[in-house]
């Protein structure tokens, strides 16, 4: 189990610093997506079946190929060899490390490494088997989680009529007017 | 059962009727064209008016209800919020419906999701839908800042608040999600009590960190401000009056619901405070020094709203009743200044083309009540009586000398005058100077007049009689203490 996690995280990890460093952007869209699975085995390794199966339908199903799809259609990228580096790359590289470091270091001091210590209890048997069920059932009581549900829905609403305004061509070009 | 659906009625009424304008607004022509706000106008006034009728039958009831499963907290303060936000919304409909180029369904229906999006940010009881709440209120200001497809400015200013706003979002969610890993909640009174039971973790400072970033950002206090001048510059004009102050209004009812109730850690034991008085002494002195040099009056208003900020955080530091309590009548009085000073630029910069502070020269001799609503709108910015900024600022300040912040108010109080200095200096172009285009009155349609005429009501009424409405504010506060 220690050593699958630990192959897992690798390749979770490796290919995240390669989606920022390789100069094909078209190969870095590929590492996301590899990434994006190393997660989701990290979801199937905790015994969240359902957290898995969402990050692999959403994040490598649709986002990954959405943005394969925008990297294919705009042909300049396909081609592009530019540098991912810029000239503050150093700085923010710094700033990026020292943040790290200040978290894990608090993240540490509060739990420590020592498994003695950081076990804990094992969550419910009733917790881990029936996710799903929950899930749906909290989605639809009324003193549960019925009101965010249907405040997601009018989140997509909103996205989607944006993501259509942003798009449509201005068919009212000929109005100068400009507040 | 019922109460549960009368408590959230106004936000699914502002739903329905973002579906309804949406249907109608499709490629208006001709008359229809105004016919978009004007319906949307009428629509918001009759939410405004449910929204009164529901405080008047006893919805809130004078115990604070948790609905929804601890999602919704239905009490004063949701109520206080719940008007300012749908009135910000009906004023700045009533402002666009000459617009030529907003005259779409879909910007009016954006408006309304957004303010479906604030209603709950103030109502939110519980993490969860506190979060789904903002998203739902920026990813709509995202749209609006960049809906002026044609020029270059306006998309500029869209993806910048979009690329700010995702990381400010994704900044706040990390401390959100390390706040639940600590306690184990998302649902913010529960979060209380597992926090008041090991306050001194590190932890729990780290969260907060995060999540005041993640809120510094909403309401623009330094150093999170960098997004606020472009994108009110670059945004239309009627999308930078209502994000100016429903936005940064919804910002301080989050950072309220979260700070006061305790859930990131009791204030008293001076955490973070230290955090927020550094922001509001920066957000005082920069913002103000950058107003100073400005030329373009949006990106006036968005350096004086940057300092805005700055005194609206010394209420928050104060962490008493009369300091929250101040905090929500200053925001109202906000949202009346804010949006009747860009109603102003909005009609002007339909004759003039471009929003120069040059542009307001003569404006007293062209059109004298669309000065006389400028000058007092100045006024209130700066605090002088009898606009409704000077209670506003004296009581966020007696707030804070009576918790023994003098120190804070001292630097308030400086700083009030050295933005004296901007605002009149902007009546001075409107008085004193002369330009070649006084014989030309501004066009003002019936529904902008009757914007200007409510927005100005509302800063006389607050200036002259603030009693009334600091008495209600002062009993939303309540609900914290």
């Amino acid at each position: 189990m220690q050593i699958l996690f630990i192959i897992i995280s690798a390749i979770t990890l490796v290919s995240a610093v390669l989606v920022v460093s390789v100069r094909n952007l078209f190969h870095a869209a590929l590492y996301m997506m590899l990434s994006f699975l190393g997660v989701a085995a990290l979801y199937a390794l905790l015994e969240s079946g359902f957290m898995a199966a969402t990050q692999l339908l959403v994040y490598i199903g649709a986002i990954s190929i959405l943005v394969i799809f925008a990297i294919m259609m705009t042909r300049r990228l396909m081609q592009t060899t530019e540098s991912p580096f810029n000239s503050q790359w150093g700085m923010s590289g710094f700033v990026s490390a020292s943040l790290f470091v200040l978290i894990g270091a608090i993240v540490l001091q509060v739990y420590p490494l020592d498994p003695a210590v950081a076990g804990g209890a094992p969550p419910a048997e009733e917790l881990v088997t029936n996710t799903v069920n929950q899930l749906g059932v909290a989605f639809t009581s009324a003193d549960q989680l019925v009101l965010p549900f249907e405040l997601a829905s009018v989140l997509l609403l909103v996205a989607l009529v944006g993501s259509i305004i942003i798009a449509r061509p201005d068919v009212e070009a000929e109005v100068e007017d400009e507040s | 059962m019922i109460t549960s659906y009368l408590a959230i009625l106004p936000e699914i009424l502002l739903i329905i009727l973002a579906a309804i304008v949406l249907v109608y607004g499709r490629h208006p022509k001709g008359d229809r064209k105004r016919g978009v706000g004007l319906l949307s106008s009428w629509g918001v006034f009759v939410v405004l008016l449910v929204t009164a009728g529901l405080s008047f039958a006893g919805v809130p009831g004078e115990v604070p209800q948790e609905i929804w499963g601890g999602m919704f907290r239905n009490d004063a303060f949701t109520l206080v919020f719940r008007t300012m936000f749908v009135m910000a919304a009906l004023v700045t409909c009533m402002l666009t419906v000459d617009v030529p180029r907003l005259q779409h369904g879909e910007w009016y229906a954006l408006v309304m999701l957004a303010t479906v999006g604030f209603n709950l940010m103030a109502a939110a009881g519980d993490m969860i839908i506190l979060y789904l709440a903002l998203e739902t209120a920026s990813i709509s200001f995202y749209v609006l800042s960049g809906y002026a497809t044609d020029g270059r400015r306006s998309p500029e200013a869209g993806i910048k608040y979009f690329v700010y706003g995702a990381f400010a979002s994704a900044v706040m969610l990390y401390g959100l999600s390390f706040l639940y890993g600590i306690t184990g909640e998302t649902n913010i009174s529960l979060l209380t009590q597992a926090v008041l039971g090991n306050i001194s973790q590190p932890m729990l400072l780290l969260s907060t960190i995060l999540v005041v970033a993640g809120f510094g950002f909403k309401v623009s206090a330094v150093p999170f401000h960098f997004w606020s001048p472009d994108v009110y510059e670059g945004a239309p004009t009627s999308t930078t009056a209502i994000l100016s102050t429903a936005s940064k209004a919804a910002g301080f009812a989050v950072f309220l619901r979260l700070f006061m109730s305790g859930a990131v850690g009791n204030p008293s034991n001076q955490n973070w405070w230290v955090m927020v008085v550094v922001m509001s002494i920066l957000s005082m002195v920069l913002g103000n020094m950058a107003a100073l040099w400005q030329t373009n009056i949006k990106r006036l208003l968005a350096y004086s709203g940057i300092a805005q900020a700055g005194y609206l955080l010394i209420g928050l530091v104060t962490y008493s009743v009369d300091g929250t309590g101040s905090i929500l009548f200053y925001l109202y009085m906000y949202v009346f200044t804010n949006i009747a000073a860009f109603g102003v630029v909005i009609l002007l910069s339909r004759v003039t083309g471009s929003d120069e502070i040059e542009d307001l020269n003569g404006l007293s001799r062209r059109s004298p009540y669309l000065a006389i609503v400028m000058l007092l709108a100045l006024l209130s910015l700066g605090g002088i009586p009898p606009a409704a900024g000077f209670f506003g600022k004296l009581f966020i300040f007696r707030a804070a000398v009576e918790a023994g912040f003098w120190w804070l108010a001292l630097i308030g109080l400086i700083n009030a005058f050295i933005a004296l200095f901007y605002y009149l200096s902007v009546a001075k172009h409107m008085y004193l100077y002369r330009s070649d285009d006084e014989e030309q009155p501004i066009p003002v349609s019936r529904a902008a007049a009757l914007a200007l005429g409510i927005c100005t009501l509302g800063i006389l009424y607050l200036g002259i009689v603030p009693s009334a409405v600091f008495d209600w504010t002062r009993l939303a506060a309540q609900v914290f203490f």
